[in-house]
């Protein structure tokens, strides 16, 4: 880091004593022309709703009381925030997110050591496994669903007469069962790549000393793997976080087992109310922002692709 | 398997490999079971008979491709498919062509502002997707084109834009540019050069990333009910949420498993063609080494 940022130092101080040659200036124009269409759609389609979503946000706004559209402050906010619904829903993602995301680095962890281990079937087992993280997530939830539907499902007799999805905490259950199934492949690969930064000769020194293979995962390679671990942490924990397709078609949202987004979807087609709505997208922005943020600056998660080698 | 190779090695140091190579492959065939169970559940139900489709049995008692028929005679899903394809197809040529020429400005050129898009574009593909669907909902009714492929491709161009400009910006710097130069002394034009030399090394990624964007499209189900209203932009992972059996009393499990086993099948077929690519694409963008 440190080397990093003297390189970048004197990169700056070179090109600040010497006024921009043609030609550098010339690598400027291309490279913001280049970058522009990328950066105008991205901007176009995410930082002018954005904006919009504000906006509607302090409005009233009801779809079927559309000329009734005035200013009415952070009032939407407070119904929002007021709302048992709202923090239930984020209880919910919140649970969600943490346990699943939990189990899935155990796991991922796990396979990861078994494909960087394993010699036999390395190939079939790296083939196979891409088939959850490929699939179609609401594909895949059909498949959860009918698997515990009572006499259809070949997993639902596992727990006698139970309805595991007309509960909260069995439904929950099995959204973060689906969850784990399709994103685990993901997390590990993330992780695996991160495995091949270990040395294999620290490894086998310290097996020489007599490390224990627990003292070995835990002393030398999950340190040395910080980086690629938090990477794939963050990842993984914001994109639990936005959880909608599997819920919508396990549970539909039912016996309280809704989302952030299922929330921010249903007050929008349900209730029809574009300003709650619009109050309900900023804020899952907001604490999506909050705890990127938390990951980067709290743990010193790199950004992924920021500083790339030359 | 770790403490087992561990405890093994004491007593008798000849059987530790044999035990260890055990252990590894009894945990391979469990992460293959675990993966492939859940897809072979659908193509099993997707082959039942409606009389026993209901029966629990992972294996069908008797075998019917009436699914599959009922499905491609039904415009729902036909028109759906055709959606699917045609605006994963579209989003990922124009994502692929947009996101190398900002990658080929990242991996390759200096400029100020570089550390800032590459910024912008994590911010983006972390965003919470819901946040856009109430404005987007709203706009796309007032400019007219709720419920058509553009109003699909357009938010799946910029959620997928990230993905590509990642993954193709480390690609391409791991091409050795300085090939098109020692062309060019050759004797090659640079349109030569670029064809002949850069374009092969720079195909594997593009490739790569093509890939990858299609998968994140074709998965694509929040905007797709959000955004589309009838047939004419329905992509097959909405139209599936809303089938209903050939008559009321028809349980549609057996046409949704059909349709589920269909538009998996893409997948499959990139898997077994790329895995090595996908793998390396998933985490170069991620991981660096």
């Amino acid at each position: 880091m440190s080397v990093n940022e003297t390189v970048r130092a004197t990169r700056v101080a070179s090109t600040r004593k010497a006024p921009l040659s043609a030609g550098a200036r010339a690598e400027r124009r291309l490279g913001w022309m280049l970058c522009a269409p990328a950066v105008v759609v991205i901007l176009a389609v995410t930082g002018y709703p954005i904006g919009y979503a504000v906006y509607l946000s302090l409005h009233r706004y009801d779809l079927r009381f559309p000329w009734d559209s005035t200013f009415i402050g952070l009032a939407n906010y407070g119904t929002a925030l007021r709302s048992p619904l709202w923090w239930q829903a984020l209880a919910v993602t919140a649970i969600i997110t943490v346990i699943s995301v939990a189990i899935q680095f155990v796991l991922g962890m796990a396979l990861a050591l078994v494909m960087h281990r394993a010699l036999i079937g390395r190939g079939l087992v790296r083939t196979v496994i891409l088939i959850p993280y490929g699939i179609v997530t609401v594909v895949a939830a059909f498949g959860w669903r009918y698997a515990w539907t009572p006499d259809t499902g070949y997993l639902s007799g596992l727990f006698g007469d139970a309805t595991p999805l007309t509960s909260q905490v069995w439904g929950i259950a099995v959204i973060i069962m689906a969850e784990v199934w399709k994103t685990t492949p993901f997390m590990a690969l993330l992780l695996l790549a991160g495995l091949a930064l270990v040395p294999e000769e620290l490894l086998r020194a310290a097996k020489v000393d007599g490390a224990t293979a627990w003292q070995r995962l835990t002393r030398i390679m999950l340190p040395l793997m910080k980086p690629a671990i938090l990477v794939a942490l963050l990842f993984r924990v914001l994109d639990s976080f936005r959880i909608f397709d599997s819920i919508y078609v396990l549970t539909a949202g039912a016996y309280d087992t809704r989302s952030v987004s299922i929330l921010g979807y249903d007050n929008l087609f349900t209730a029809l109310n574009l300003g709650v709505g619009s109050s309900l997208s900023v804020l899952i922005f907001l604490v999506v922002a909050l705890v990127a943020f938390i990951f980067v600056k709290g743990f010193g998660a790199a950004a992924p692709g920021g500083e790339g080698r030359h | 398997m770790a403490t087992i190779a561990s405890t093994s090695r004491a007593r008798r140091p000849a059987g530790r490999d044999r035990t260890a190579m055990l252990g590894w492959s009894a945990a391979n065939l469990v992460i293959v079971a675990v993966s492939l169970i859940p897809l072979l559940w659908l193509v099993s139900l997707s082959f039942k008979t409606p009389d026993t489709i209901t029966d629990g049995r992972f294996i069908p008692r008797s075998w019917t491709v009436e699914n599959y028929r009922g499905i491609f005679t039904e415009s729902l899903f036909t028109r759906a498919l055709l959606n699917s394809l045609g605006i994963a197809v579209i989003s990922t040529v124009l994502a692929v062509g947009l996101g190398a020429m900002a990658a080929y400005a990242i991996a390759r050129l200096e400029f100020p502002g570089k550390k800032l898009l590459v910024g912008l574009a994590l911010l983006i593909a972390m965003f919470p997707q819901v946040s856009l669907v109430s404005p987007l909902f709203n706009l796309w009714r007032q400019i007219g084109i709720f419920d058509t492929w553009i109003g699909l491709i357009i938010p799946y161009l910029t959620f997928s834009l990230p993905l590509a400009i990642y993954t193709l910006s480390a690609f391409f710097r791991e091409i050795p540019w300085d090939l098109e130069k020692a062309a060019q002394v050759d004797g090659a034009t640079p349109a030569q050069a670029f064809l002949r030399v850069i374009a092969p090394l720079a195909a594997p990624g593009m490739v790569t990333t093509a890939i990858l964007v299609f998968i994140f499209c074709w998965n694509d189900f929040l905007f797709s009910i959000s955004l589309t209203s009838t047939e004419r932009s329905r992509t097959v992972p909405a139209a599936i949420a809303f089938f209903t059996g050939a008559s009321q009393f028809a349980q549609p499990i057996g046409s949704i498993a059909a349709a589920a086993v269909v538009i998996t099948i893409p997948i499959i077929i990139f898997v077994l063609l790329f895995q090595r690519r996908i793998v390396a694409g998933l985490t170069s963008g991620a991981v660096k080494g």
